[in-house]
């Protein structure tokens, strides 16, 4: 399967990356689903609960592409795929900044749906990245929520 | 590269996010036959937060950028990580 990781600390254009599976697949290509997760301002289930001003992402490089490879070739097995994309943006961010960006493109729309939703459920609770909430109140390191976990449970059981 | 004391090998012992900030260096040199030995180096040279911090259930291990459990062994340049829980997305 056709699949391309990045972990960069510039922005990233989905219009671009749509427009450069159409190209490469052509008629093959019946159904591209694609899921782009920005950074909210506010964090009311986190420990301190306030104004995010900025997030701080770090990861382990190597190692952070390839647990995202391995979601992917999860993915991959499942259903049937033409082609993922997944850019997981590092460094430091602001509310409303673009944070990822997952398109699973496939010949249909059951297999596209679902495997972005897969990928972006497993990004949440087996990917290798560390998240650093600031706020006014102070700075706190982000864990997977119960729902992350659950939702990735809920794949693993059926 | 091996130091005065002779045949262990030195291992890169390496600590992400939380871990970096509570052991307050970013990764240190040890000398480790297994990975026990990085466990028994770290209880001596780690504040007593610090220890308690990379001793938790939830910290996983990395050699080499492979996740690892059980007293691996080690050769000289290997890469050891500390990993805090993590989160994507």
């Amino acid at each position: 399967m056709d699949c391309l990781i990045l972990v960069q600390h510039e922005d990233f254009d989905l219009q671009e990356v749509y427009a450069g599976l159409r190209a490469k697949y052509g008629s093959k290509l019946g159904a591209l689903a694609a899921f782009v997760g920005l950074v909210r301002d506010l964090n009311p289930a986190g420990a301190n609960p306030g104004a995010v001003s900025t997030l701080t992402l770090e990861h382990y490089p190597g190692m952070t592409e390839r647990s995202i490879r391995d979601i992917v070739d999860q993915a991959d097995a499942k259903w049937p795929l033409l082609a993922v994309r997944v850019v997981h943006r590092v460094g430091t961010l602001l509310p409303s900044d673009q944070i990822v960006l997952v398109v699973a493109a496939s010949a249909h729309r059951q297999a596209a749906f679902a495997a972005t939703e897969f990928i972006m459920d497993y990004l949440k609770t087996d990917a290798v990245f560390w998240k650093k909430e600031h706020t006014a109140t102070g700075e706190h390191w982000v864990e997977s929520t119960a729902n992350d976990l659950r939702r990735s449970r809920e794949w693993r059981s059926g | 590269m091996r130091t005065e004391a002779g045949d262990k090998p030195v291992v890169h012992v390496v600590f992400f996010a939380s871990l970096r900030e509570v052991v307050g260096v970013e990764a240190m040199d040890i000398q480790a036959c297994r990975l026990s030995d990085v466990e028994k180096a770290l209880a001596e040279q780690l504040s007593p937060p610090a220890l308690e911090a990379v001793s938790r259930d939830n910290v996983r291990i990395a050699v080499n950028q492979n996740l690892t459990e059980g007293d691996l062994c080690l050769r000289q340049g290997d890469e050891v990580a500390f990993l805090p829980p993590v989160t994507g997305g």
